[in-house]
């Protein structure tokens, strides 16, 4: 909706659009640095960038520590987004229709992981795993992925549930179905464009993590704990060529889930939603 | 209209995962704080208040602690003032173009967090992309050497990463705002400067609220943002628990620190809570 506005409100919207210009170079010029210097023959520095080459792809493409973790991080995700929505659903289920004591710590307990420091989570969990007995492996990093992640399947699912109009399942219901019937057929495809969301952004966030991975890594590397070491060693364009590549994928996952989105209900405030989840009160 | 068993079935499985997964870890957090570590570094399960003594004896602790919430602030602070007046431009003068600016601002999210801190390494170091530019068009001979390894790298770092979470929910709060307020105030005389301050800001304090607890509670925690860029000035307190349960391995007085950063992250989300519900007017 447009503002009837005066003279002074344009002006106030002049340089309202100069500081929207600035804010989003700032929060462009890393990834443009990032992609530019890929191409870079000179390496990671130096203005202006010359001797333009795909050389850091080429050696990218024959680098197999980082096709490992590639490969390692993508388990990973699908792993964790399995566990992540198998009990985030009925997570989200729980708290919009059943009542049981500690519903309220239950709430915050599974959302805690999105608002608190990744260090605390994937410290916590080493200790468990310590106590336990349990070996360090990838499967400790999905099993961390996949706890802390069931905050955004919950987030996103029950944002869905509180759109559902509960007479289909009555009605199913009423029609003779049972609950494990009901729950596959109306329920599941009614909330489907919240759990693709939820399945995508899982999958993206497990992809990024590393504050949780940094202390449930065992031998195999997962692409940003790869990433990681080898920053530790010295830098080259080959991780400005990887990080281009993801981006590049990246984008093309946000176009398909907008679309869906927009498809959906025209108007989307998914992440807002995510954002502002785990503060608000009861 | 669900059964019992409908119930248990969907509350059961994640309230034993979260238990499991969630509660144990914390309360191993707990326990962890009050044991230590012998001589042939073992972990010692006897309870005892030393490793909290240590941390109000030993200095470093807590002004490591308190440079790190001085730089958690800075933080906050500069994300609110980028934010801010972009989260309000994208929702009362963008027009048209507000969804396309609105996916300009996530898109940034997506790129990993990794990604992005190194490409500022590669931007602010000595022979980086600023400082050869600076030298290239001959405003400065040699390199500005404060750009990296210094706070102000870390600084800046985090505020490139957390200004869209700022930005979320301040923008989700405007959009909220009904526009027929804005017109009343409008109509009845108000300057658009009066209309900002009496109206729009007051109803978007708690998307500022969200945005900044977001913004302090996340940066506060970094570690990997202080080891690449930091420099031994820009150490924050996750980089002192990192190095407890590595090389130093004393995971006890790491686990009395991170249960400080816990209990201070809970009281900042149940103050900004509270204080989101005073400012709520819905």
């Amino acid at each position: 909706m447009e503002l009837p506005m005066s003279g002074t409100g344009r002006d106030k919207s002049g340089w309202l659009s100069w500081h929207a210009v600035i804010v989003f170079g700032f929060l462009y010029l890393p990834i443009v640095t990032l992609i530019v210097y890929s191409f870079n023959g000179s390496g990671v520095g130096g203005f202006p960038p010359r001797n333009l080459t795909l050389d850091w792809y080429r050696m990218l493409f024959a680098d197999d520590a980082i096709w490992t973790s590639v490969l390692n991080s993508v388990l990973v995700a699908f792993a964790a987004m399995g566990i992540s929505l198998a009990f985030g659903i009925p997570a989200a289920l729980a708290l919009d229709r059943a009542n049981f004591p500690g519903k309220t710590l239950f709430r915050r307990l599974v959302l805690l992981p999105l608002i608190l420091p990744g260090i605390i989570t994937g410290l916590s969990l080493l200790m468990l795993f310590r106590e336990a007995d349990v070996k360090l492996s990838l499967l400790t990093i999905v099993l961390g992925h996949g706890t802390a992640l069931i905050s955004v399947a919950t987030t996103e699912v029950f944002a869905g549930l509180q759109k559902l109009d509960r007479a289909q399942e009555e009605a199913s219901l009423d029609l003779g179905a049972n609950y494990w019937q009901t729950f596959w057929r109306v329920t599941i495809p009614n909330l489907r464009l919240s759990i693709i969301g939820a399945a995508l952004l899982i999958f993206t966030l497990s992809m990024d993590e590393i504050a949780v991975s940094f202390f449930l890594i065992g031998r195999d590397n997962t692409l940003p704990l790869e990433i990681w070491g080898r920053l530790r060693r010295g830098i080259t364009p080959e991780i400005n060529a990887i990080s281009s590549i993801i981006f590049i994928f990246s984008l093309i996952a946000i176009v398909i889930w907008y679309r869906l989105r927009m498809s959906a209900d025209g108007k989307t405030e998914i992440a807002a939603e995510l954002v502002e989840a785990p503060a608000q009160g009861d | 209209m669900f059964s019992r068993a409908y119930r248990a079935a969907i509350t059961v499985p994640p309230l034993l995962w979260v238990a499991i997964f969630l509660l144990v870890p914390y309360a191993l957090l707990f326990c962890y704080s009050f044991w230590s570590v012998s001589a042939t570094q073992t972990i010692v399960h006897s309870w005892s208040l030393d490793n909290y003594r240590e941390l109000i004896h030993v200095h470093v602790y807590l002004q490591t602690l308190f440079r790190s919430m001085w730089i958690a602030a800075r933080v906050t602070v500069f994300s609110l003032l980028l934010g801010y007046p972009l989260a309000y431009y994208l929702s009362f003068h963008a027009g048209n173009r507000k969804d396309l600016f609105y996916q300009l601002v996530i898109i940034p999210l997506w790129v990993s967090y990794l990604v992005r801190a190194y490409a500022w390494k590669t931007i602010l170091g000595s022979d980086g992309v600023l400082n050869t530019l600076l030298q290239y068009v001959h405003l400065t001979k040699h390199p500005l050497e404060f750009l990296l390894y210094s706070p102000f790298a870390v600084v800046l770092t985090l505020t490139h990463i957390y200004t869209p979470f700022a930005f979320l929910p301040i923008y989700a709060s405007l959009e909220h705002i009904p526009r027929n307020l804005v017109e009343a105030s409008h109509d009845l005389g108000a300057s658009p400067f009066q209309t900002f301050w009496r109206v729009i800001f007051p109803l978007s304090i708690p998307g500022v609220l969200a945005g900044a607890t977001f913004a302090f509670v996340l940066s506060l925690g970094d570690f990997l943002a202080p080891l690449l860029l930091g420099g031994p000035s820009g150490i924050m307190i996750s980089n002192i628990v990192v190095s407890l349960f590595g090389a130093a391995y004393n995971w006890p007085l790491g686990a009395a620190i991170s249960l400080c950063m816990l209990l201070l992250v809970l009281g900042l989300l149940f103050l900004s809570e509270s204080l989101e519900k005073k400012w709520s007017f819905r």
